[in-house]
């Protein structure tokens, strides 16, 4: 026997008066949710953290986080497949929605990973690869421990210090064409745009799920913080 | 300033519990793995690899338990290594919150696992574990030899190009091992790792024989490494990781230094 809409409704104001957001995190089959799962639940005890592929439960969700690992193509064909491309695309433009790693790339209208892959075209820019120079070795992926220097003050920065650490692992980074939508860099080889916002839209090259206290920290101000 | 170099406690599993020991004789019990892991998480890891050396096969399902509380309450990049044999195996790690994988023997014994590993799970899951031996042949050239079971089994590759073709098939990162440093507190081969780094360009760690800071200050600087590994130095408190950390970034390392 499940709840009546009686029950629900005042179930759902119950929620709202305890402030219980639903935090949707987007499984498209692609990428090992775990880590990203247990932080977010370590950030927000008292939230409903689901996991899920489902249109309506994206939009009836309060904040988006959407993640990803793995290359460009095999990323866009798993959102076709599972029909997730206009959901993504809706709840990027209502609600406060959080990109992570690949889940920041396939963000842009394109990559140039896998020979070239069209993007969402959520947010305007392509995606490129990392290039070792003749006179510096850098190796690829760019796996570990780098700064993010802080380019804008933002509710997202909320307790963390410009040139705090974060993990990375990536072999492409993101050159967006709207310079003021970039709020962190970071310097690998050259300088790349590790953290953007543009309106309803964070996202984060860098693994906040891994990056200690600080991406816990990261996670918690996308959580608490009011758009 | 780039990305730093990292420093990685190493934690032996034994049937759900972390244990110290020399060399497999005298193992002790050191504790809980989720306290472990949180203390050096907050000395300042930067990341922490747990192998399973548990030996009956039928306890598999206790490391996937120790994975899943540890990464539930500690936010750093976990490693993990030990009879890992299939996708399948790497899978049940990767869900249970392990976000790498060491594998050794099963790359050597099948080599498309690791193409057929790192095209299921991505390269950054993907760590290729190289047991080495130092070989002088009759004209003094000088190779390294791969082994296996923890360097009782000889192979006959060539460690060098062991590692150009683990790159080739996916591997994201090499955890070198020196069989002749491993145990000896003498420092890293320094020469097979500088000669592992010319010849790919994925991240090394090094691994085996660190006594002093200035054997991980050697394995940084003279052999080119992007991390390094330790368990004794760590478990017996002879270093915190901070005082490993500040010691290195005083001589010019570029360290992650944390304050919490």
């Amino acid at each position: 026997m499940g709840i009546n809409r009686l029950q629900q409704k005042a179930f759902s104001k119950y929620n709202r008066r305890l402030k219980l957001n639903t935090i949707a995190i987007i499984d498209y089959g692609m990428s090992n949710l775990s880590s990203v799962v247990k932080a977010v639940k370590h950030v927000a005890p008292n939230d409903n953290v689901i996991i899920t592929s489902n249109s309506n439960e994206i939009n009836n969700a309060d904040k988006i986080i959407f993640p990803g690992q793995g290359a460009a193509k095999k990323c866009m064909e798993s959102i076709y497949d599972k029909r997730l491309d206009s959901v993504i695309r809706k709840s990027s433009q209502e609600k406060p929605f959080l990109g992570i790693c690949m889940g920041m790339q396939v963000l842009m209208d394109y990559s140039d990973e896998n020979q070239g892959t069209n993007c969402l075209s959520i947010i305007e820019g392509k995606v490129e690869k990392f290039k070792t120079k003749s006179n510096i070795k850098i190796k690829i992926p760019h796996m570990g421990w780098n700064k993010i220097i802080k380019k804008s003050d933002h509710p997202i920065w909320y307790k963390i210090d410009s040139e705090s650490y974060f993990y990375f692992v990536h072999s492409y980074f993101i050159n967006p064409a709207d310079k003021s939508s970039v709020i962190g860099e970071t310097k690998y080889g050259d300088i790349f745009s590790s953290v953007i916002a543009k309106e309803n839209i964070i996202a984060i090259q860098g693994h906040p799920e891994k990056s200690s206290y600080t991406g816990l920290q990261f996670l918690k101000n996308f959580i608490e913080t009011k758009y | 300033m780039s990305v730093t170099k990292r420093i990685i406690p190493c934690l032996d599993v034994d049937n759900g519990r972390v244990v110290k020991g020399v060399k497999f004789v005298d193992i002790k019990d050191a504790g809980n793995p989720v306290e472990v892991a949180k203390r050096y998480n907050d000395q300042g890891a930067d990341e922490i690899t747990f192998l399973d050396i548990t030996a009956s096969s039928n306890n598999r399902k206790t490391i996937l338990n120790v994975v899943e509380d540890v990464a539930s309450q500690v936010f750093i990049p976990l490693t993990v290594g030990g009879g890992i044999s299939s996708v399948r195996d790497i899978r049940a790690l990767l869900n249970s919150g392990a976000d790498k994988i060491t594998i050794n023997t099963a790359a050597i014994k099948n080599p498309e696992l690791i193409l057929e590993a790192s095209d299921a799970v991505g390269n950054q899951c993907i760590v290729v574990a190289i047991d080495a031996k130092k070989k002088i042949n009759s004209t003094n050239q000088i190779s390294w030899e791969i082994y296996t079971h923890g360097g009782r089994n000889p192979t006959g590759i060539n460690a060098v190009e062991w590692a150009a073709e683990m790159e080739q098939k996916g591997a994201g990162e090499l955890l070198v091992t020196s069989m002749d440093k491993d145990g000896t507190k003498q420092g890293f081969d320094l020469e097979l790792m500088k000669a592992i780094n010319d010849k790919v360009n994925i991240p090394i760690i090094a691994s085996g024989g660190v006594g002093t800071l200035e054997d991980l200050y050697n394995g940084i600087k003279i052999g080119k490494a992007d991390a390094v590994l330790a368990a004794s130095i760590f478990h017996f408190g002879t270093y915190t990781v901070n005082e490993v950390k500040e010691y290195l970034a005083n001589k010019g390392i570029n360290m992650r230094i944390t304050h919490e």
